[in-house]
């Protein structure tokens, strides 16, 4: 789960790292009452979980209140990426000498997490690690003996940051390290943090990224999720217990399996079609958890066929067929059907579909199920 | 001979009486594991699976009793990373963690943990391991796989089962079916259990089942590339899939433009992998080699 910007950076607040004076607004009235009481100068940032929010004139900053409320007039009437601006943070602008980038990411191959600072700050990591990957500086962080002073010693020095400013990247590199532990962050980033013209060091935009499986203990962290990161059908999706990436091609997927799923996207282009989504149904495989995907699948109007393709393991080929037939006496769809079922009995399920009122191909190989799926979404096959 | 679990294993279960646990323990029984133990803390002194397994309320006190070498973990995810300790201090040799949603952070320090011990883990997030004829260990389905030459090492779970049915019906058994795990931290690689079939005298192939998100595809076509004599076939799970989407599983994610299928691929084919461009397609390439 992504937060905002300013959770983002209110979270790390709470762990003692510094950040620009500044609050939310929905509505231009409203910066601007936030641009007065600060004074001076003030940026306008767009809050959408998307990167790219300047280029797409998502952040603007304004001299004056007027020119703010104009300027937030304007953000809050934008789509980026998609995505409908509805909240703007207003903070205070700052006088910037020096830009730096400080994040945290779980290294896999590490098993660990590590910290990374770049003296190109203001710009996204991945594009510093292709153009100029000797522009990052590593650490890697024992979960057990956590970040070192020395380590972010190394870091400061290992980025040019002069020595003045050496105690406060340390204060603020374990604040970060801090937050990202405490909160069960997958990502946590500071960039830029900047070096400021009195000689502070201050973030000014961040970002942090939640795993999922952590949530649960973090009430408070988990109620901020963004509906907007979620199309309402991912969202459906979630609730209903299944994983569900809606993409945009014609071949409705529903599968048992995340492994299994992307093979069966890949098989479909491969024989010439485009999946329309991504779908696990995972295991076990009830009824009414079939019958949600399928709603999922037949909601979206791009969708010419439907596959299923389930490898019955400990998950029973006729209790998914069954589930199946349930599902459509619910749904009722009007796209054709295409089932391959195997493995644990498999043939008992193809029986239960062949005898039921809904006319559907059924193919043994999954290539066989891809290019019926492929031939029905074209209207090349009757159903 | 197989690699990590054999007719020898003593395998104890890690939540016996839970409704997952109970019911693939017995599962795992009907195959001809040899299942000594389970543990439910509170519940020492009961047997589950029809009284066919002793319960314990800690891993300590079953592996006395016992001699228990290796735990399967079915316990839910928020205690999962406990019975990992637990099986560990417990001097469990290999403990293999099923349980799916376990925090990545909880799995930083119990895989560094673990491995200051020496115990090996394989998971979590996994369908465990399966010796065609010996021991099941966690979840896969027994009856689609048969012994024979061919070992199969996976990030995926109902995926491996296809490959592995796919195999089984050609006429092609495996030594050991190794399921790691779709995590973004798991204990054991690609390249450890590459390790460990090279070094089985049973394994002539190896399968290798992959997905994008991470690197270990990449490290381990480096490692086939300089520490491999036998020849390796690949699938790679997600060309299809877009970047920044988890496409189920939590490692399986394109991020900051790394970890696609496609670099995967590259990777692979660039030290002589012979990389399926579907599933069943696994089967005829292992065929035409063996």
């Amino acid at each position: 789960m992504k937060l905002h910007e300013y959770q983002s950076k209110r979270v790390l607040a709470q762990y003692g790292v510094p950040i620009p004076d500044g609050d939310v607004a929905t509505t231009p009235e409203e910066v601007r009452a936030i641009a007065e009481r600060l004074g001076g100068p003030v940026v306008v940032k767009s809050q959408v979980l998307v990167g790219g929010r300047g280029k797409a004139g998502g952040i603007k900053v304004a001299k004056t209140p007027q020119e703010a409320q104009e300027v937030a007039a304007r953000i809050l009437a934008l789509e980026i990426k998609g995505l409908p601006v509805r909240k703007v943070l207003v903070d205070q602008a700052a006088d910037i000498r020096q830009e730096i980038y400080l994040g945290i990411v779980v290294d896999r191959a590490a098993a660990r997490p590590v910290m990374m600072a770049s003296s190109e700050g203001g710009v996204e990591i991945e594009e510093v690690a292709r153009v100029s990957p000797e522009a990052i500086k590593k650490v890697h962080i024992d979960p057990f003996i956590g970040l070192r002073a020395y380590q972010t010693l190394w870091l400061a020095k290992g980025i040019g940051l002069e020595a003045t400013h050496h105690r406060d990247f340390n204060r603020i590199a374990r604040g970060l390290y801090e937050a990202f532990v405490a909160s069960d962050a997958s990502l946590a980033e500071i960039n830029p943090l900047v070096v400021t013209g009195d000689g502070a060091l201050l973030a000014v935009d961040g970002k942090m990224v939640l795993d999922d499986s952590g949530l649960y203990r973090h009430p408070d962290l988990a109620e901020k999720r963004d509906i907007d990161e979620e199309t309402p059908t991912e969202r459906e999706a979630r609730e209903a217990g299944l994983s569900y990436v809606q993409l945009d091609g014609e071949i409705g997927c529903m599968v048992n399996g995340a492994g299994l799923a992307m093979a069966t996207m890949d098989i479909t282009k491969h024989y010439g079609g485009a999946p329309a989504n991504f779908l696990d149904i995972g295991g076990g495989a009830k009824a009414d958890r079939v019958a949600a995907a399928l709603r999922l699948i037949l909601a979206d109007s791009n969708v010419r066929a439907v596959l299923f393709n389930i490898f019955g393991g400990i998950t029973r080929c006729d209790e998914v067929a069954r589930g199946i037939l349930a599902a459509l006496d619910e749904v009722k769809p009007s796209v054709p059907m295409i089932a391959r079922l195997v493995g644990t009995n498999d043939e008992e399920g193809r029986r239960i579909l062949d005898g039921s009122a809904y006319r559907m191909l059924t193919a043994t190989t999954l290539a066989e199920a891809a290019q019926k799926a492929v031939a029905a979404a074209r209207g090349e096959l009757e159903a | 001979m197989a690699i990590l679990v054999d007719k020898n294993t003593r395998l104890l279960v890690q939540g016996i009486t839970g409704h997952e646990g109970e019911f693939h323990s017995s599962q795992m029984l009907d195959y001809g594991t040899n299942l000594v133990a389970g543990v439910t803390p509170g519940k020492g002194g009961q047997s589950a699976c029809d009284g066919r397994v002793p319960v314990f309320d800690t891993v300590r006190e079953a592996v006395e009793a016992t001699g228990a070498d290796t735990s399967v973990v079915y316990v839910p995810a928020r205690f999962a990373a406990d019975a990992i300790l637990e099986a560990t201090d417990a001097g469990i040799g290999l403990v293999v963690c099923i349980t799916e949603g376990i925090p990545v952070n909880d799995m930083i320090r119990v895989r560094a943990y673990v491995g200051q011990r020496g115990t090996r883990l394989v998971g979590p997030n996994c369908p465990g391991l399966l010796t065609p004829g010996q021991a099941k260990v966690g979840i896969m389905p027994g009856h689609i796989a048969a012994p024979g030459p061919v070992g199969v090492v996976s990030r995926s779970g109902t995926l491996t089962y296809e490959v592995v049915y796919a195999l089984t019906l050609k006429g092609i058994g495996q030594t050991t079916c190794v399921g790691i795990g779709g995590d973004p931290i798991i204990g054991t690689r690609f390249v450890d259990c590459l390790e460990l079939f090279e070094a089985d005298p049973e394994t002539e192939q190896v399968v290798l089942i992959g997905e994008i998100g991470g690197n270990d595809e990449e490290i381990a076509a480096r490692f086939i590339h300089e520490r491999m004599s036998k020849p390796v076939v690949a699938f790679i799970a997600g060309r299809t899939a877009p970047p920044g989407k988890r496409m189920g599983h939590a490692g399986a994610i394109i991020e900051g433009g790394a970890g696609t299928a496609a670099e995967k691929i590259a990777a692979l084919e660039g030290v002589g992998v012979r990389v399926a461009e579907h599933p069943e397609q696994i089967a005829d390439l292992v065929a035409a080699t063996g």
